[in-house]
């Protein structure tokens, strides 16, 4: 019960969090006219003073450099997901607790953006001693997920792992409490292609899930208008 | 005040799961509804229906009436290795239920799912939950 009143408060918090992104986004932002169609950039940033005296430059958080297995066996980096918008979770195979929903809830997001190249999916597994190459694989079969380059089931070291989950805004610890022996959030994260997080959504909350679904598009506008301009 | 507290804690759920408010008052009613909400919709689904190949579902599932001896087993211990549901094979890690079910909230939670979702199983008896634990090996419930 304090469980779900949890979640609640926490699915909340996020939302609230994620408005209070937003406003200054808006605020600051005097070039595009259609301010409130874009998506807040979530994290740190760093605001660097420019020599000229002119206005500052602002650096949002970007994602590191990674080197990531796929359930094929397929080496995935950065470059994977160049010029793509892609959607991220963490995850293992024998977890029982919210994985199965979150999962379930990434498959309502691939199902409806199946037919876009432009949109691909990460799930990382944080169990990786256990989650070889063979059992991603039968994971993602057993999903229903044929195609390995559209939703990728990947797994590293576990430091690698674990630092990933951090610069994607998910909590992820071992905690030999709780059953499965991870304690982490269900969170999905929004990356556009220059490796910013454009959105965080709790994946086992709908509502949430549905909010990503209704910002996928807005992404993908901006990123469509960027790469007109760009040529 | 226990009761009173069972009810604030009622209302959170509630909150969450759209429960009617007579759960504030009969604190069983519901039971076996709130604990699968809590312990294992996330997993098999709020509405039974499972998940792909990856978790059965119950709804309508045959292995619920081929295996009805030992499903307070299986909620008490968990389960691991294949198995076949509706002729489809799965294989994941089911979880022991929480410690502090008792046999009585295993059977309403048993019974909640044998009479949802177009299920129309065969009702349990706290006695006969107990009965079906203490065939597995399971110290007998004194609360």
């Amino acid at each position: 019960m304090t469980f779900s009143f949890l979640r609640r408060t926490l699915g909340v918090s996020l939302l609230t969090l994620g408005s209070a992104l937003l406003l200054p986004a808006c605020t600051t932002d005097t070039t595009a006219t259609a301010e409130a169609e874009r998506l807040p950039f979530i994290g740190e940033r760093e605001i660097r003073p420019r020599a000229d005296g002119g206005p500052a430059d602002t650096l949002y958080a970007t994602i590191p450099a990674f080197r990531l297995t796929n359930q094929d066996g397929q080496v995935i980096t950065n470059d994977t997901f160049a010029g793509k918008v892609y959607i991220t979770d963490f995850f293992f195979a024998t977890c029982p607790s919210i994985c199965p929903k979150m999962q379930s809830e990434l498959l309502r997001v691939y199902t409806q953006f199946k037919g876009d190249p432009r949109v691909l999916l990460l799930s990382h597994t944080i169990d990786p001693a256990h989650d070889s190459i063979p059992v991603l694989r039968d994971y993602a079969q057993r999903l229903g997920i044929q195609d390995a380059s559209r939703w990728h089931f990947a797994t590293a070291s576990h430091d690698s792992i674990f630092a990933l989950a951090r610069a994607y805004m998910t909590a992820a610890q071992v905690d030999k409490q709780v059953p499965g022996g991870y304690a982490h959030s269900g969170a999905f994260a929004l990356v556009d292609p220059q490796r910013r997080i454009r959105g965080v959504y709790d994946g086992m909350n709908p509502l949430e899930v549905q909010r990503l679904l209704d910002e996928l598009p807005l992404l993908l506008q901006e990123v469509e208008q960027e790469q007109k301009a760009a040529r | 005040m226990s009761r009173r507290r069972s009810c604030v804690a009622g209302a959170a759920t509630l909150l969450g799961a759209g429960l009617s408010l007579s759960g504030c008052f009969t604190e069983r009613q519901n039971e076996g509804a709130r604990i699968y909400a809590t312990h294992c919709a996330n997993c098999h689904g709020a509405q039974g229906e499972g998940l792909q190949r990856l978790i059965p579902p119950l709804a309508r599932a045959d292995y619920l009436t081929k295996n009805r001896a030992n499903l307070a087993c299986l909620l008490r211990k968990g389960l691991q290795g294949p198995l076949v549901v509706n002729g489809v094979e799965f294989n994941q890690v089911m979880p022991a239920a929480d410690s502090h079910l008792t046999d009585s909230q295993l059977t309403n939670l048993l019974n909640f799912v044998q009479t949802s979702w177009g299920n129309q199983g065969e009702v349990f008896t706290i006695s006969e939950v107990s009965a079906q634990l203490e065939g597995c090996g399971v110290v007998p419930d004194s609360r």
